[in-house]
This record gives structure tokens, C-alpha cells and sequence, in this order.
């Protein structure tokens, strides 16, 4: 017996719209299901982790800080993946554009100016988009497979940075610690308000995602995007170029990245350190999906999957659950996400054995 | 999307809402920070059990909550703070570098009080900094390696080069060498307090240098399992890891926390509590030898002895004369080590094997 997927005439627009929803609603009933084996309270236990944040300012200050770098990610990812460029590697752009920003107050630690900040920004950018742009041009030139190459570039992006900051760039007065030296002011990106932990960072991300929203839905070139990745035939007629939408794909997605990584070096850490890749790019993926690939979409989606990730620590503290719970919710979401939009175009079909059909021939 | 999780969670809440607030205000509520898992084994482990001695002692009268696993970067501060929010009364930070997270948590929070181990900044009155003097036990582990070893030289796998690593290094050192004057000390970096594929791969290469006997500043038992495989004896970390070498560990230094812990819970309940700075060692009962086995009887005796004399206080393992790496005297005979020096130590002794990374 063997299961096969066949792809449904026409998929149900009521459901389509709903998929993230259902989603959502099927990870929160599994949830509760693994707080009542872990042996919670399932429900006061979703409580804390879902709705507790949202109850005071730090809490949601600190969601905005999370969900900064997944929507710069994300946005760019959904580029990529409408135009069916598998950009699987952002965590590596992410690090490398962290990198390549930190590369000015690292090198020229008591450099002070203006143009310090923006510099560093448009540095992070240079960094993921030039990182990104080794599968892009594998894939358009070679024909590569980029979901591959991009994926093994994030390891070698870790080890890279793991190395500087042990090596080369690390603070002479850190007493070993990995980590550059700490910035000066004028590379730190503001804070939102006075003794606020948001930063700039999150207005870029909201002026990123409108700008990317807009050339999707308004401009030819999301035009192009849409009818590249839906149709690759169709798009050639059009007089679309599918190879150098792949490396567009890929250098904008890259950028983006990069920006969200130097966003969080310069907004959040304060200096380059060892720790700066924490899955961001990984998460970014489901931010994605769950936001329909659609930009504005994301944003809703990257305040949903960092509401998670602070409730996860909400729930260590109160609940004393494990920190794993906390990535097991984020796995049976994108889970849901992936599961629901498959079943909403195909349906499952069970194929009998062959032998049985040619019994039934003979 | 957030709409409906708002909608479907206050739904919840109001179901809940009762059960929340029926937590005790009296309740005093210690918390904890870890570098590592508490199924570490070692370090963690013992800074757990610690936290269990707390609960042990006070019953209803205390809550405890910890949080695993927390990086040492700005990735720390969050954690603290979500602990001083959700109404701890004193809270343990339990590594090294939490210390520029917990004295900026301790500006907010003055009404909380703070418990850093092994650091030194104590910017802000709730802030206070305890650490144990394992050195000492470093010394007896040394005397051991020196008598066990048929190479005559012992590796030891190190994290980070701060002082209190350097100062352990060095004691060992000096006890190998009060036995056998020749002996050596290979050391490897691994740059990290937790990583036990890390930890593994560097003992490798140390027994594949040559040296027979391991021991170890990181956080987990791949070091002894490793050892164990290689049939080489090894020193436990921070807890009995007897369970993980009954062939190999020759003894461990165990960090006792408990009393620690319990002491300024208590402090914080009785409203005593004030900023100290706190080096315990064997005298106290903060460091204890785990039982000493997989060695013939006179070198256990020697050992015993020695902890003896350091537990009275007859002896200190810094102590001269002793040299420096470079050849230049830093203690004449007889001559005993300032603390600031003990605390701040950034040099080698003479025989170790190995440059201290700056």
C-alpha cells in the first residue's frame, strides 16, 4: 500500500484564507496535549505563554526586539520564495551582514560620527547580500542546487564568526571571553523611548516590510516575482529572465539579513560575540509560511512566533518547563503551517498494491 | 493572527484567573540562573542541588525557580530581568560572565536582591559575590596526578583563561610538583564552560600527547567517559562523577552550594541580608573531596592528609617558593600569596606547559 498526494482541481479560497489560523489553532491544541504529559495545567499553562506577555510593557517591548530580525528575514525570504528561490541559508547572511557591520567600530573602535550608524546598516546589508550572492550565482550559473549550497554556507558562516571573535577581533581585556569590545555609542542604535530595550531596529523592519509589500503587490518587478515563481515557462515568454531573477532573489533576501543581523549586533548586543546566531534565519522560514509569504502578513506572523519565544521563558519561569518546549511549540507550528497548506491543494490518496492490480488484469 | 491568539488566550484567562492569584504573598521566592543543563552532572548539577537544599530546608515557607541554559552574553539580560519581574527575592546568577547582566538588572530592580558567583563587580548594594576556594582541592588532585602518573605529565582541559581557572591550574601545578619536581601540565582551551562533544575531543587530544592522567574546568563528564574508554585515570569536576569513571575517577572536587544557599534565603527572609563578598573553601564545607578510589592505600593517605591540613588552615597550597613560568621568583620561602594577587591571577607557575592566552 503506498500513499500518494494528488494535487486537488481547485483549492477551497475559505480554507486558503484560514490556513495560518487553523494552523495556529492545531499547535495550541497540541500544546495543551503536551503540557497535560509534561503534567501542567494545559490551559493556564497556554495562558502564560501566549497571553501573559502581551500584559505589560516590558514583555511587549521585548517581543518587538524579538520579532525585529524575523521580520527583516522573513520579508526578504518571501521574496525569494515566491520568485521559487529556495534561500534556505539566511542565518549565514544574517551572521556575515552582522559581521561586515561590526567590521567599522570593531576595526575603528573610537571612531564617532553621524554616518557611523547608517554606514554600518548599509555595511550589514553589503555583507548578507555579497554572502547570499554565492548560491544565487551557483544556482543561475551552474545550476546548483541552492537550497543545499545555501544551508552548508550558514556552518561555514558560524565557524567563520566563531572564529573572529575567539582570534583576531577578540577584546583584548575580555579575560578570553569570545566578543569584540564593546561599541561605542555612536555605533548602538537608539533606543525607542528612554530606558526602553526596543530600538531602531524595529522601525526599519516596519519600513521594510511596507516598501517590500508595495513593490510585490504595486511594481512590475513583483509582478515579475510572481510569474517567475508560479510559472517559469510563462515568465520566459513574458520576457521574464529566471537567472537573473534568481540572483535578484537572492541579493535582496541577503540584505535583508544582513541588515537584521547588524540591526541586532548594533541594537541589542552591543558588540560581536559568539552567540549572535540564534536561529533567527531558521525561525525566519516559518515566520514566512505563516505570514502567507506576504510582507505585511509577516509582520503579524513574526509578532506571533517572538510572543512565543518570550512566553517560553515566561513558561520556564513559572511553569518550570524546559526551554525545549518552547522550540517544540515553534517546530509543531511551522508542522501545522506546512501540513495545512499541503492538504488545502492535495488530497491524500491511498494507492492499493500493484500486484494486486495486475492479478486483477490477468 | 495575534487578534485570535488574544481572543482564544482570554478565553483562558478567564477560566484561570482565580487558580493565578491563589499563589501565598508571604512566600520567599529564590531563583536561579544556569550556564548549563541541570543534567550536566557538574556544574549546574551542583548549583541545583543547591537550589533543592533551599526548598529542603524552608518547605512552604520558599519558592525556587531556575532557568537552564542561559547563554553568557546580552541574551542573559532578559532572563534576569524576567526574574526580577516575576516577584524573585533574591536571585543566583550562577557564571562568570552574568556580571555585567546582573549589576545592570540589580539598577532596576533595588529591591531585589542578587547573588553573582565567582565575579567581582559589586556596582549596587544588592549585589553581592560569593564564589569557593577550589584551588585548594586543585592541590590535592595534584599531589594524586603526580604519584599516579607514569608519564609524568597531566592534562587539563581548561575554558576560559580568567583568574579563578589560571588559579586552578597553578595549584595543581604545585601540588604535582611537591611530589615529583619534574612534572608536567599540558593544558587545551576549549573556550566554552559546556560542550561535551568539545570537552571530549579536546581529552583526546591530550591522551593522544601522552598524559595519563586528565582532569578538567568544564562543565560536563564526556572528559572522564573518555578517560574511562582510554583506561587512564581522570579527577571529576564540580560533582562526584564517580558513576560515570567507577574505574577512573581517582577523587573530585565537589561544589557544595547547599549551605551557601540556604544561609542567605534565610538572610532575605529575616531581612539581614547584606552585600558581602564570599571566598568559602574546605574549612567552611564548601569544597569537598569526593571519596578517594582507583588508588593504592598510601596515596589516599597522603591525600587525606593534605586536605587535613588545609581544611585546619596548617597549610595553603600558595605558599613559596615558588617561581613563575618566565623563570622569575614569585614567592620567596615560606612567603604566603596576597588574596588580591590569588584573585587577579593572570601568570603561569613553573611547569606548565602551555601559553597563557592573553
Amino acid at each position: 500500500m503506498r500513499i500518494e498526494l494528488q494535487k486537488r482541481p481547485i483549492a477551497s479560497r475559505l480554507f486558503s484564507a484560514f490556513s495560518p489560523f487553523l494552523a495556529l489553532l492545531l499547535t495550541l491544541v497540541a500544546g495543551a496535549i503536551m503540557f497535560l504529559i509534561l503534567g501542567k495545567p494545559p490551559i493556564s499553562s497556554l495562558y502564560t505563554y501566549f497571553v501573559e506577555p502581551l500584559t505589560d510593557t516590558w514583555s511587549r517591548e521585548q517581543i518587538l526586539v524579538k520579532a525585529t530580525p524575523l521580520v527583516l528575514i522573513a520579508v526578504g525570504l518571501a521574496v525569494a520564495f515566491r520568485s521559487g528561490n529556495w534561500n534556505i541559508g539566511a542565518e549565514g547572511q544574517y551572521l556575515i551582514g552582522g559581521m561586515f557591520g561590526a567590521m567599522l567600530p570593531v576595526l575603528f573602535n573610537d571612531w564617532q560620527s553621524p554616518l557611523l550608524l547608517p554606514l554600518m546598516m548599509l555595511m550589514g546589508m553589503v555583507g548578507g547580500a555579497l554572502y547570499a550572492f554565492i548560491p544565487g550565482i551557483l544556482k543561475a550559473r551552474f545550476g546548483t542546487n541552492e537550497i543545499l549550497t545555501s544551508l552548508m554556507l550558514v556552518y561555514v558562516a558560524q565557524q567563520f564568526v566563531d572564529w573572529l571573535v575567539r582570534g583576531p577581533w577578540r577584546n583584548p581585556q575580555g579575560m578570553g571571553f569570545p566578543g569584540t569590545k564593546s561599541f561605542n555609542s555612536s555605533a548602538v542604535l537608539p533606543e525607542l523611548w528612554a530606558t526602553s530595550d526596543a530600538h531602531y531596529g524595529t522601525i526599519i523592519a516596519i519600513v521594510v516590510a511596507v516598501i517590500v509589500w508595495f513593490m510585490l503587490a504595486r511594481t512590475t518587478k513583483g509582478f515579475e516575482v510572481a510569474v517567475l515563481g508560479q510559472s517559469p515557462r510563462a515568465g520566459r515568454f513574458a520576457g521574464f529572465d529566471a537567472k537573473k531573477m534568481t540572483l535578484f532573489a537572492f541579493l535582496l533576501s541577503g540584505a535583508l539579513a544582513g541588515l537584521a543581523g547588524i540591526a541586532e549586533v548594533s541594537g541589542s548586543v552591543e558588540k560581536l560575540d559568539d552567540k549572535l546566531s540564534l536561529g533567527y534565519g531558521f525561525t525566519a522560514i516559518i515566520v514566512a509560511f505563516l505570514g502567507r509569504l506576504n510582507p505585511l502578513g509577516i509582520v503579524a506572523a513574526a509578532l506571533v512566533l517572538a510572543l512565543s519565544a518570550i512566553g517560553g521563558e515566561a513558561a520556564q519561569i513559572t511553569l518550570q518547563v524546559s526551554d525545549r518546549a518552547a522550540r517544540v511549540f515553534q517546530g509543531l507550528l511551522l508542522f501545522f503551517v506546512l501540513a495545512c497548506d499541503t492538504l488545502i491543494h492535495y488530497r491524500i490518496r491511498i494507492v492499493r498494491p500493484r500486484r494486486h492490480i495486475s492479478q486483477g488484469v490477468a | 493572527m495575534k487578534n485570535l491568539v488574544i481572543a482564544l488566550a482570554a478565553s483562558a484567562a478567564a477560566l484561570v484567573s482565580t487558580a493565578a492569584l491563589a499563589d501565598g504573598h508571604a512566600k520567599t521566592k529564590a531563583c536561579f540562573i544556569y550556564i548549563g543543563p541541570t543534567g550536566d552532572f557538574g556544574w549546574t548539577y551542583q548549583h541545583d542541588q543547591g537550589r533543592k537544599s533551599v526548598e529542603a530546608a524552608f518547605g512552604d515557607k520558599v519558592e525556587t525557580a531556575y532557568l537552564e541554559n542561559v547563554p553568557e552574553s546580552a541574551e542573559a539580560q532578559r532572563p534576569i530581568e524576567a526574574f526580577a519581574r516575576s516577584g524573585c527575592n533574591i536571585i543566583f546568577t550562577t557564571s562568570f560572565n552574568y556580571m555585567d547582566p546582573t549589576n545592570k538588572a540589580a539598577a532596576k530592580f533595588p529591591d531585589v536582591k542578587f547573588e553573582h558567583a565567582t565575579g567581582y563587580k559589586r556596582e549596587h548594594a544588592n549585589v553581592s559575590t560569593y564564589s569557593s576556594k577550589f584551588y585548594q582541592g586543585r592541590y590535592v588532585q595534584g599531589q594524586i596526578a603526580a604519584k599516579m602518573s607514569k608519564t609524568g605529565v597531566a592534562g587539563y582541559i581548561a575554558s576560559f583563561p580568567i583568574p579563578e581557572v589560571v588559579r586552578g591550574i597553578n595549584s595543581f601545578i604545585l601540588g604535582a610538583q611537591s611530589v615529583n619536581p619534574d612534572f608536567k601540565l599540558k593544558v587545551v582551551w576549549v573556550s566554552t564552560w559546556f560542550d561535551p562533544p568539545k570537552e571530549a575531543d579536546a581529552a583526546k587530544a591530550l591522551i593522544d600527547q601522552g598524559v595519563d592522567i586528565l582532569t578538567q574546568h568544564t562543565d560536563s563528564t564526556a572528559a572522564m567517559q573518555v578517560a574511562a574508554e582510554r583506561g587512564i585515570k581522570a579527577f571529576g569536576q564540580a560533582s562526584d562523577m564517580i558513576k560515570f569513571g567507577p574505574e577512573t575517577q581517582l577523587t573530585s572536587i565537589i561544589d557544595e552550594w547547599g549551605p551557601y544557599y540556604v544561609e542567605r534565603v534565610k538572610a532575605v527572609m529575616e531581612d539581614t541580608w547584606k552585600q558581602q563578598d564570599v571566598w568559602h573553601g574546605m574549612a567552611e564545607g564548601n569544597v569537598v573531596m569526593a571519596p578517594y578510589t582507583n588508588m593504592p592505600e598510601d596515596v589516599a593517605k597522603m591525600a587525606a592528609e593534605t586536605e587535613a591540613k588545609i581544611k585546619s588552615g596548617e597549610f595553603e597550597p600558595f605558599t613559596g617558593p615558588i617561581m613563575k613560568q618566565d623563570g622569575t621568583e614569585w614567592l620567596k620561602a615560606g612567603e604566603k600569596s596576597d588574596i588580591g594577587t590569588m584573585l587577579g591571577m593572570n601568570f603561569y607557575v613553573k611547569g606548565v606547559d602551555d601559553k597563557l592566552p592573553q
